[in-house]
């Protein structure tokens, strides 16, 4: 057996004290490397999403440089990959997927969920995508077209999506709790709750 | 329709075999093990000792039985102790004594 | 050269993996397809050296639409697929 077939939290373990004894990663810096992957979350898209549907200007921000408007709203941005913006509108719906591998927009939406990183979501994605969509329970309109991206290189992409009728005036922290994870990935709409 | 040349493992858009396979949509709690692992693997990024492209060579060289039975995390830990002894960052020796002192 | 946004392209017929060790970010299915520029979105190290930890060139990076339905023969007419490519794969469909 080859040893890279040993059980991967032995390797763990063996890796922590090797890496620490060489001094290439101290358990201070790890710990501190958590801390800092975990301030990404849905909250912080969702916070951009909720700006974009009640300042034009920052849509436009937005759409043309993702990271920017990000650290706009103090997202921290330094060392991530540039971030695109796809907009819904009421022809065109957005959809992301990684078929090598998972990338995912990090600094905005936090840790990718386990579907993203999926067998049946990266292989179905791109070919029978609507059918996929049923699975969140999400039915596209005929109507509508349908772009799915694939998420190859050095990009990462986010949904700005459609603001969900009956929120027209609501202030933009409000907004901002209806947008979910799977609304910025293209799995689901936001509701008005 | 899917090609019909071979196709690397992890390559995965478009498989015929998964066009049945529903998604696990529900949340999945990520562990310990998971967020220590992607610190390292940033850790070793930032100081330039491996690539996160390194790091998908890593994976993608993991055989198809074990790519898909591994869990996403553990295909990176794999995959990371590939690339340093690959590289001479670690020796096999040093990995030999650690996997014993556990 | 630069490809223009709504220059027609061909993916490169090209399958690198049943030669030996590589990395590859062009998917599969896309192999010997065509499509059509939307965008340049910057130029980027080929992750094909990186991978192997490689001195990498930069490559121009294109965003490049396909026609959904026709990739698969199934789908809803008008769909499409968007996806990032490097020049180096692309060839200027005539």
């Amino acid at each position: 057996m080859s040893i890279l077939e040993t059980d991967g939290d032995r390797l763990l373990t063996a890796l922590r004290g090797l890496l620490a004894a060489k001094g290439i990663a101290t358990p201070q810096e790890i710990a501190e490397r958590i801390r800092i992957t975990e301030g990404g979350s849905p909250a912080q898209g969702a916070r951009m999403v909720a700006k974009a549907w009640v300042d034009p200007a920052y849509r436009a921000l937005m759409l043309s440089d993702g990271a920017r408007a990000a650290e706009q709203l103090g997202i921290p941005m330094r060392g991530a990959p540039p971030l695109g913006v796809l907009e819904d509108t009421p022809e065109l719906h957005n959809l992301v997927v990684c078929t090598l591998c998972s990338c995912y927009p990090r600094a905005v939406l936090g840790y990718p969920p386990f579907w993203f990183k999926s067998a049946a979501y990266r292989a179905r994605a791109v070919r029978d995508p609507r059918g996929l969509l049923t699975e969140w329970g999400t039915v596209l309109p005929d109507h509508v077209k349908l772009r799915v991206v694939d998420s190859t290189a050095d990009y990462r992409w986010m949904v700005l999506p459609l603001q969900p009728a009956g929120t027209e005036g609501w202030p933009e922290e409000k907004l901002a709790g209806i947008v979910r994870e799977g609304d910025m990935i293209g799995v689901t709409f936001p509701a008005a709750g | 329709m899917e090609k019909d040349v071979p196709r690397a493992t992890h390559d995965l858009g478009g498989v015929s075999k998964f066009m049945c396979e529903p998604v696990d949509t529900e949340p999945h709690a990520f562990t310990d093990f998971d967020r220590e692992v992607d610190a390292i693997r940033q850790l070793l990024g930032m100081k330039k000792i491996m690539s996160v492209d390194e790091l998908r060579r890593g994976v993608e060289s993991i055989p198809e039985a074990d790519y898909h039975r591994l869990t996403y995390y553990q295909r990176w830990i794999r995959s990371i102790t590939d690339t340093l002894l690959r590289k001479g960052v670690i020796t096999e020796a040093e990995l030999r004594a650690a996997l014993e002192a556990g | 050269m630069m490809l223009r946004p709504g220059t027609r392209v061909h993916v490169k017929n090209d399958w690198p993996e049943t030669r030996g060790p590589c990395h590859i970010r062009t998917p599969h299915y896309l192999r010997g397809e065509t499509g059509t520029v939307l965008r340049h979105l910057g130029d980027f190290p080929n992750p094909e050296d990186l991978a192997f930890a490689r001195p990498a060139p930069k490559l121009p990076l294109y965003h490049v639409r396909f026609d959904q339905p026709a990739l698969w023969h199934e789908g809803r007419a008008g769909d499409e697929v968007v996806v990032e490519i490097y020049g180096s794969w692309l060839e200027a469909a005539l």
